[in-house]
């Protein structure tokens, strides 16, 4: 079966992001000189204005920051999940991810809930990282 | 010396607005150019009085050629609301500085007929499914919730106020009284967000004519003073939704803009608060001091935005939730009308309104203090 939702359109900064997930790995640009990360991946660092940065690994933990429940159909790949969750991912590393969730068995989503990054192929091209809560 | 002397130097003497709806026989030129002939002739000129012009959302070049205005000043804006707030700054500063002497502010929208879509294009979150300004706003209102305890009935209280006032403005889209289980049986569209926390998209048309207040003197109708504005941006988060309300900026506003115009809080009569979404009420409210942080949802409760019941009557048009979206520049129509006076129904209007508030928080914060008795 074909992909249906709304396929990610990487860009010159965001190419690697997504080149990382393909191979299961969460990546950011770090700041070199003040050992910040920041994201979406951007042509220099908001710290420096300067192109002083590295792609670097993330640990894939973090926490829920917010959540919404979209009851709304904007994308017809998404239409048979409505209504579905998005989560706001604050990351150990201080970045934040707009992602999904999955594997939330018994548990109600809160703010606060401790998750780590799964990832999910999409097609041959793209896996996208989402997250369930941690072990 | 002050660090804004432009207090009281321009005036509103004209404002023009058209019907709100679906009008497909038209565009957003022909809307814009509507609600500017209604506002030439609520100011007592001509387009040939007219030296400059402020656009919004509207293609400047096409507006010039249709509304045939040939002036030494010309400034389209970008579509965002936050844009209106700008465009009278911008004009108050163009006034001063003898850039042009009557200016015409046109705001012009085809958005419901042009099926305008705000949400389900292209974007970093559309991946996961995230997208919409509406959703951006829910994503900020639940983590509102779960760091100060207020709830989704909380906004029921901005909306069912609001609506109250639409009910009296018969160029409101929505005049139907609601109440406050109306507004939690409402579907979600974004949860924590219900569609009664939404505001309304529609096609219109909104003008303001500005001069300075020397010549604002001799006009038609009592001058409107720009008496006070202050500004702060913060676009660092701008592809997330703002972890911080944009509180601080809206904070270092609060500290700026009486001090600007020269009165207090205690001295506004009421309150023209830019609701794209009912939280961003709250937000505003918050940020500018009339409650303390985390305390809006408590503070709107009881009616306190309500005309005739609470201090701080607010958005008396009905506003982008009742009224019509039309990104703020409708609200200042109210605001002029009000401080006018008689010129909006009598059960509509703010007894002995001599100061009003505008209130924005977006990734632009703002705030503009109108007065009638400079």
């Amino acid at each position: 079966m074909s992909y249906v939702k709304p396929l990610p359109e990487p860009d010159k900064w965001s190419g690697p992001f997504f080149e990382a997930a393909r191979n299961e790995r969460l990546a950011a640009q770090r700041c070199t000189a003040t050992g910040k990360f920041f994201f979406p991946p951007a042509p220099v660092s908001p710290f420096t204005r300067d192109k002083n940065w590295s792609w670097e690994t993330l640990s894939g933990r973090g926490k829920i920051a917010s959540f919404v429940v979209m009851h709304q159909k904007y994308f017809p790949g998404f239409a048979d999940e409505i209504p579905y969750a998005v989560i706001e991912v604050e990351l150990d590393e201080g970045v934040r991810l707009i992602s999904n969730i999955i594997e939330l068995g018994s548990l109600t989503l809160e703010v606060g809930m401790p998750v780590e990054v799964v990832f999910l192929k999409a097609t041959d091209d793209f896996t996208l990282p989402v997250f369930k809560p941690a072990t | 010396m002050p660090d804004w002397d432009l207090r009281d130097k321009a005036c509103i003497v004209g404002v023009g607005s058209t019907a709100y709806g679906v009008f497909p026989e038209t565009d957003a030129v022909g809307l814009g150019i509507d609600a500017l002939r209604a506002a030439v002739d609520d100011a007592g000129i001509t387009f040939n009085d007219i030296d400059g012009v402020i656009l919004n959302r509207l293609p400047y070049d096409r507006f010039a050629e249709v509304a045939n205005l040939q002036t030494p000043f010309l400034m389209p804006t970008e579509a965002h609301g936050r844009f209106s707030a700008i465009a009278l700054n911008m004009a108050v500063e163009a006034l001063a500085t003898g850039q042009a002497k009557t200016i015409a502010l046109v705001y012009g929208n085809d958005g419901r007929s042009s099926k305008m879509k705000y949400g389900g294009g292209a974007g970093f979150w559309a991946p996961w499914g995230f997208t919409s300004p509406g959703a951006s706003h829910a994503m900020m209102y639940r983590r509102h919730m779960a760091r100060f305890g207020t709830t989704p009935e909380d906004l029921a209280h901005v909306a069912t106020a609001f609506r109250h006032h639409a009910t009296m403005n018969p160029n409101a889209v929505m005049q139907k009284p609601i109440t406050i289980p109306d507004h939690q049986a409402s579907r979600h569209v974004c949860d924590p967000l219900r569609l009664l926390d939404y505001c309304l998209i529609n096609d219109g048309g909104v003008a303001w004519i500005m001069t300075t207040s020397e010549r604002a003197k001799d006009m038609k109708q009592k001058p409107v003073y720009v008496s006070g504005y202050a500004r702060q941006d913060d676009f660092s988060q701008n592809s997330y939704p703002a972890d911080d309300f944009w509180y601080p900026a809206l904070q270092k506003v609060a500290t700026q803009i009486y001090e600007r115009a020269g009165i207090g809080r205690d001295d506004i009569d009421g309150l023209m608060i830019y609701d794209n979404f009912s939280p961003t009420v709250l937000f505003a409210l918050e940020g500018l001091g009339f409650c303390k942080q985390g305390e809006g949802g408590a503070f709107v409760r009881d009616g306190t935005l309500q005309l005739g019941k609470g201090r701080w009557p607010t958005n008396t048009s009905g506003g982008h939730l009742s009224e019509s979206y039309m990104q703020g520049w409708a609200l200042i129509v109210e605001g002029v009308r009000q401080l006018r006076g008689g010129q909006v129904p009598p059960e509509r209007q703010i007894a002995n309104a001599k100061a009003l508030q505008f209130l924005l928080a977006t990734p632009v914060s703002a705030s503009i203090i109108l007065r009638n008795d400079a």
